[in-house]
């Protein structure tokens, strides 16, 4: 580089950082609330619908704090669904300091380590979506969640299964946190109950399960487990099915995304079915819901995806906190700790998916599961899949 | 009609054929008797005791009855892999330089081909087309891939390559890395712009997903079925004709002549009439073309494509050529069915062997190590000829 370049590049690094620092000083009253979610990837069905319900969420609960002066904005930020990109987001979350809660994540792999990086700054964060235990066990006083936890779903998952007759099963994995980590108590308690598990497998593959299916088509097991999301989960049933396999395929709440009826189509529905636990029933199941969905598709002309409606709860319980805290002061800005004691402070926060108390860890202190049948081929009909099971169980003693 | 017939080469079409049935046929048994001699071996071990306890049958017989499938499905990602491999051959073998784009040529055929199928799909004709026009549909879409892609590989020929022909070696490569970032990101640029969605899937038409059953066996209880899905018969076909059109036209044709002349000595070939630059972009047309058709074959067999589905076909089909011995075509067909049926083979009884210690997904370490193994005994590849004698 020339000497006249070097000038130039290292005058506009000053220009910049003196425009960045205006621009910080001008937002004395504005309040902003991030959400982290993957808005591009394979995981954006999902992902977008996160941050549309925490957006419309926005939009209806935050008059309070508006009349009190302040002005609230959404700042919505893609994590990919990928860890690096959910921490350099997190960093450049931290250093705004009118950010004062964070609705985010949608996979526990990237919201683990992007925590780590709000409980340093003390931020708030609430997870929509979130299930793996480490995400709360960790004790951090900022970390909360509204559904529940994977150590729970997993043994759920078992029991139904248990209870279905099934005798045999093989498990496979995404080695992501999540989906290893709710692999592993699926198989914990389904050894307990006694169950055959002919195979415990992680794969990173995504395209051709030829080889991982050989032992599972020779095992030949009742119940084709997979720990992880849709998008790898129904191209191995596809391809399970297309080799002869004719049992039951039960997953995990990452299945639940039209995109597996997309991907894997009549495959779902022949032989012994396809099954999914979840934390989120269809949001036509929640009692408060219906008046979310007729708003949701009013904007933005869809119907709301899995974990939209908790994105819409996770945006109101950061909005009533930040609210809380704001009257403490007199309708001073709060300060960052405030809003997250405030949130632990809640009691009994009716949102349209539940009524939200949190315990010393984070977790709400019952929390549904759901074991949801596939229906219909038809990716549009994914939201008519029924619910076979129902359950309120409280999470493990912190 | 006849004079016609006289002029074609008919030796030239039947050595490629003959060669992928020795190059199938050998691999299969070589790996074969290994596997089962391995399993014999171990039947009294630990290994052979937990399947043993598992499935009720001895270690042997687990691998014996399984071995068909795996042979199927080894065959067809082999061919897959031998489709791409020898877009890297051909180019390495006029120009003497890996063309690391060939991943994403390989990638923008795939999102061609499956883009105009979803929208065939969207219009209503896919789901309603009788077989023939289901297939036809197919054909096109394939061909579809083949232009895009070869078209893409000529430019890119053109603007990256060209202006650097004459530099040092490294720096063409360098310029194809950056290529294929590009290209990378083109694809989930324009796919985010028009559809909003990276993860495209090719739709379910014809009878593609349908099975062809040959039989089944019975494991003491447990029923295996033997068969080939319609779609994995379709990606060892098309595999084949075109290898067999690519061996036509460069062993029996002029233009292969100049391919050939162009390989082994530029300057004469130059020198003798040839148009060097107008054979290099041909090279490229043809290696592209075949990277395109099998980039849609390959989302025909395993349903869902994104930006990135380039690049593990890519370096295993790169691998593919190493092995085989990089500039030849033989070699990158025996790599490619070798390494596609190594891997099927790993990730099949890897974990059977190790108890589950090891299972399906250490199946890549395993045939790079084979690879590791085959150049250090034998740095040419398997088949490295031409390349010795260009060095």
């Amino acid at each position: 580089m020339s000497k006249r370049m070097l000038f130039l590049v290292s005058l506009l690094v000053i220009a910049s950082m003196v425009l960045t620092a205006c621009g910080g000083g001008s937002a004395a009253k504005t309040i902003k609330i991030a959400t982290q979610s993957p808005l591009s990837g394979d995981q954006s069905v999902v992902g977008v619908d996160i941050k549309r319900g925490a957006e419309l969420g926005l939009e209806q609960m935050s008059a309070a704090l508006t009349e009190m002066g302040f002005k609230v904005e959404l700042a919505p930020f893609d994590d990919m669904a990928n860890p690096d990109t959910g921490v350099a987001n997190a960093k450049q979350i931290v250093s705004d300091p009118a950010i004062l809660c964070v609705v985010g994540h949608y996979n526990s792999g990237v919201q683990i380590p992007s925590s780590e990086e709000y409980h340093n700054a003390g931020l708030a964060n609430v997870s929509p979506a979130n299930t793996n235990p480490k995400v709360t066990t960790r004790g951090y006083a900022e970390v909360n969640r509204i559904v529940g936890r994977d150590d729970v779903q997993g043994v759920v998952g078992a029991n139904f299964a248990f209870n279905k007759g099934m005798k045999s099963v093989f498990v496979v994995h995404d080695k992501t946190a999540y989906g290893q980590g709710i692999a592993e108590f699926f198989k914990q308690e389904a050894e307990r109950l006694g169950m055959q598990v002919l195979g415990f497998e992680g794969t990173e593959e995504k395209a051709n399960f030829d080889a991982i299916l050989s032992p599972i088509l020779a095992a030949n097991p009742d119940v084709l487990y997979f720990g992880g999301m849709a998008f790898q989960a129904a191209v191995l049933f596809k391809q399970a099915r297309e080799k002869g396999y004719m049992g039951m395929f039960l997953s995990d709440d990452g299945f639940d995304s039209p995109d597996a009826a997309k991907i894997a189509g009549d495959a779902l529905v022949q032989g012994g079915g396809t099954f999914y636990s979840t934390v989120s029933g269809p949001a036509s199941v929640y009692p408060g819901t219906a008046k979310f969905i007729a708003d949701f598709k009013a904007k933005f002309g869809s119907d709301p995806q899995p974990f939209a409606a908790q994105g819409f709860d996770a945006m109101g319980i950061c909005l009533k906190a930040i609210e809380t805290a704001a009257k403490a002061k007199n309708g001073e800005m709060p300060t960052r700790a405030e809003v997250t004691q405030a949130i632990r402070a809640l009691q009994s926060y009716s949102g349209i998916t539940g009524t939200f108390t949190f315990n010393k860890i984070g977790d709400p202190v019952s929390a549904q599961y759901f074991i949801i049948q596939v229906v219909s081929p038809d990716p549009a009909k994914w939201a008519e899949n029924t619910i076979v099971e129902t359950l309120d169980i409280a999470p493990p003693a912190p | 009609m006849k004079r016609f017939f006289g002029t074609i080469n008919i030796r030239e079409l039947l050595r490629p054929l003959g060669q992928m049935l020795v190059f199938s046929a050998g691999s299969a048994v070589v790996l074969s008797v290994i596997t089962l001699l391995l399993a014999l071996f171990l039947d009294k071990s630990a290994a052979g005791q937990s399947i043993l306890a598992r499935f009720n049958v001895s270690l042997f017989t687990y691998v014996l009855v399984n071995l068909p499938q795996v042979l199927i499905d080894g065959l067809t990602i082999g061919f897959v892999y031998a489709a791409i491999a020898l877009g890297y051959t051909m180019v390495y073998g006029v120009l003497e330089f890996i063309n690391f784009a060939h991943s994403e040529i390989f990638a923008v055929g795939a999102f061609v081909g499956v883009e105009i199928l979803i929208g065939l799909d969207a219009a209503g004709i896919l789901g309603t087309a009788p077989l023939g026009m289901a297939y036809l549909w197919l054909i096109l879409a394939i061909l579809a891939g083949m232009v895009a892609a070869g078209s893409l590989a000529m430019a890119v020929e053109r603007i990256a390559y060209r202006p650097l022909r004459g530099a040092a070696r490294l720096v063409p490569l360098i310029s194809a890395i950056g290529v294929s970032f590009f290209l990378q990101d083109m694809i989930r640029l324009v796919e985010s712009l028009t559809t909003g969605q990276f993860n495209r899937i090719f739709p379910t038409f014809g009878n593609f997903d349908e099975r062809l059953v040959f039989g089944q066996m019975d494991m003491s209880g447990t029923v295996i079925t033997l068969g080939i899905s319609i779609k994995s018969l379709i990606v060892i076909l098309a595999a084949m004709i075109m290898l067999v059109i690519l061996n036509y036209l460069v062993n029996a044709t002029k233009i292969g002549k100049a391919i050939r002349a162009v390989a082994q000595d530029r300057p004469t070939a130059s020198l003798m009439g040839v148009d060097v630059n107008r054979i290099i972009a041909l090279t490229f047309l043809i290696g592209g073309s075949l990277g395109g058709a099998a980039g849609v074959l390959y989302a025909a067999k395993f349903t869902r494509i994104d930006p990135f589905v380039g690049f593990f076909p890519g370096i295993k089909a790169f691998t593919a050529a190493v092995m085989g011995g990089i500039g030849n075509l033989t070699g990158a067909l025996l790599g490619g069915i070798v390494l596609g049926m190594l891997e099927t083979f790993a990730g099949s009884y890897l974990s059977a062997f190790t108890m589950g210690a090891a299972g399906a997904e250490y199946k890549d370490i395993f045939a790079f190590g084979i690879l590791i193994l085959v150049l250090i005994f034998r740095p040419q590849g398997l088949m490295g000829e031409n390349v010795a004698q260009k060095a």
